[in-house]
């Protein structure tokens, strides 16, 4: 068997695995967060609890309703979607000329609200979600063996990405939103619906979480409290890329997967802390952030 | 209003404070009232931090929660006294508040926030996993201790008293900070920043100063409480800890003296209410952050001020 410092390359390869799929997670709720920071300027501390609801949706489609997975990958995100359009334009909105802690503080108690609701109805221990048929196995690519459902989260993890980046930073719409981003009020002046395009960013970037919450569903256990303990640690995967770049957020998002993996080869440990290290590390170095720029 | 009643006003309002706070025991429960008290002082720490310098931190639970550990075990395995078991926890969390701080206060608003939650889940999972915190178990059957080898605070009644001397010191800290000139330069930069700057103060320095303060007076309100329960555990270290402070804080009034205080009566008492609805405290509790963000922004205290302001004449 081949070893990499004392370390089979098999658990290498496969921690590894497990890292780019956290890597992806983080990647696509990052992106989510950096949209709606771009827009709304608030941080949206709901993030984890709308990835728990995209899951629970999923899970809730296939057990009451036997919605199967693809339809739900589809529609779970739309729920979830709606509700965080329907709460920017309930609450969100009042809070736009006052400091964006509000903002913060009101997605907190939303959090709690939806964590609180979910736990009361299912309770804590978690529900599993079937892989779907197409997906059961896997493949041996020799070196290691790789479960088809995880390529798959990696592969429409990064699709979905790279799609948020290639209209916003290529489109006309993108073009919009970017100039929005910048100077709302001179976009409105030229006739564009600004408000509108508001809602439904923060309802697209809510999505993002949703369907994140879809593709974990499988793999994690569905449980009311799988977004709490992961948005802390996408929050500071955020304060390490800095909110400015589309593709920063990414690239910030799936290395910091790996390198968690890595570490849980070499020092389990400190898996659970590495990324706050580097948290740590980034602000005596570089205090906006590797993609961001200080404001 | 003349001039002389209104400067008695903070005195009368004192005495008045400490007349209930020396009979309440009689009347409530007292663990209840101490827990009160134990909460009371973290929130009006808290309260240091973001009502008077501006700066939120979503990670005070580590503060408490450390300090509590260190004062649990330096009782119950070194033998300390009390006195120097919460001495000893308040060190700890004040060093913990100077890391932590120098390396939060580099970024501001809604970062500062997020960078004070990440290093807070490094306090938690450091708990979880260091061997003298007893992991899950937490450090159970702590004991109280006699104070100064004369009383014996397993009898409930001095405890309290004991409790409320803390309290009360805490948050005379607490008041003179907030009223001290560097409490004016606090709230200058917590206003204006660039401005502060501007007029030749260093605000990172004053930023890092509140911060150890806050962290200080959160690491004696956590080490009290373990001795109050006996108790260390992960509950004061998680960050569902953290977001109570903050909510006790807003729903009391933030920048208010006493408001923090009310609101932290407000949370316990809700919280020993609704124990034994499941998960239904979590839910009460979103619903008053929603509530309070939308609806009243300056808190219990805070309206109440604006309403006596609007109403007496100029």
């Amino acid at each position: 068997m081949m070893q990499v410092f004392g370390i089979s390359i098999q658990a290498l390869l496969g921690q590894l695995l497990i890292g780019l799929i956290n890597g992806s997670f983080y990647a696509v709720l990052s992106l989510g967060l950096a949209i709606i920071f771009g827009l709304l300027n608030i941080i949206n501390f709901a993030h984890g609890a709308q990835y728990m609801l995209g899951a629970f949706v999923a899970w809730m489609g296939l057990t009451y309703l036997g919605v199967n997975y693809w339809v739900g990958l589809i529609l779970a995100p739309l729920v979830v979607g709606l509700f965080g359009i329907i709460m920017e334009r309930l609450m969100l909105r009042r809070l736009y000329h006052l400091d964006h802690l509000y903002g913060l503080l009101l997605t907190f108690g939303l959090a709690l609200v939806l964590e609180g609701l979910f736990r009361q109805l299912y309770g804590v221990s978690g529900l599993s979600y079937p892989i779907p048929d197409v997906f059961q196995g896997g493949v041996n690519l020799g070196f290691m063996f790789l479960p088809y459902y995880r390529a798959w989260v990696i592969v429409a993890s990064l699709s979905v990405c790279f799609c948020t980046w290639f209209v916003i930073e290529r489109t006309k719409l993108g073009a919009y939103l970017r100039a929005a981003t910048e100077n709302p009020e001179l976009l409105q002046a030229f006739g564009i619906n600004v408000p509108l395009m508001i809602t439904l960013t923060f309802g697209y970037g809510v999505a993002l979480a949703g369907f994140a919450g879809v593709l974990a569903a499988p793999i994690y256990q569905v449980t009311p409290v799988m977004g709490s303990n992961l948005i802390i640690v996408v929050f500071a995967v955020v304060v390490i890329g800095g909110m400015g770049s589309i593709l920063g957020s990414i690239i910030t998002g799936i290395s910091l997967g790996l390198l968690e993996g890595l570490t849980k080869v070499f020092y389990p440990e400190a898996s659970g802390v590495v990324v706050f290290v580097i948290m740590a590390l980034v602000l005596l170095i570089r205090p906006a952030g590797l993609f961001g720029r200080l404001k | 209003m003349t001039g002389t009643a209104k400067t008695n006003r903070p005195l009368i309002g004192a005495v008045m404070m400490l007349a209930v706070l020396l009979i309440a025991p009689h009347l409530f429960y007292p663990v209840f009232l101490m827990k009160v008290l134990c909460f009371a002082l973290f929130a009006c720490a808290f309260n240091l931090l973001l009502g008077y310098a501006g700066l939120l931190s979503f990670g005070h639970a580590a503060f408490f929660g450390s300090a509590g550990y260190v004062t649990a075990h330096a009782v119950k395995v070194f033998n300390f006294d009390p006195i120097s078991g919460i001495l000893l926890g308040v060190a700890v969390s004040s060093l913990l508040g100077l890391v932590i701080g120098w390396l939060a206060i580099r970024r501001s608003g809604i970062y500062f926030a997020m960078i004070t939650l990440g290093f807070a889940q490094v306090v938690y999972f450091l708990s979880l996993q260091m061997k003298f915190t007893g992991g899950e178990d937490g450090i159970q059957g702590v004991p109280r201790g006699t104070l100064f080898g004369l009383v014996d605070l397993k009898d409930t009644m001095s405890m309290y008293y004991f409790v409320l001397v803390i309290f009360l010191f805490g948050f005379w800290m607490v008041y003179r900070t907030i009223n001290s000139p560097f409490g004016q330069v606090l709230k200058a930069i917590r206003e204006n920043e660039p401005r502060a700057r501007s007029l030749g103060y260093d605000t990172d320095r004053f930023k890092l100063m509140v911060f150890v303060i806050s962290a200080a007076l959160s690491g004696m309100a956590g080490g009290t409480k373990s001795l109050v329960f006996q108790l260390a555990s992960l509950t004061d270290v998680n960050w569902h800890m953290s977001g109570e402070v903050v909510l006790m804080t807003l729903l009391g009034g933030m920048g208010t003296v006493l408001g923090p205080a009310i609101g932290a009566l407000l949370v316990v008492t809700l919280n020993n209410y609704l124990a034994s609805f499941g998960s239904w405290v979590t839910i009460i509790i979103g619903a008053i952050f929603v509530t309070c963000v939308l609806a009243f922004r300056r808190g219990i205290v805070g309206e109440i001020l604006e309403k006596i302001r609007t109403l007496s004449p100029k």
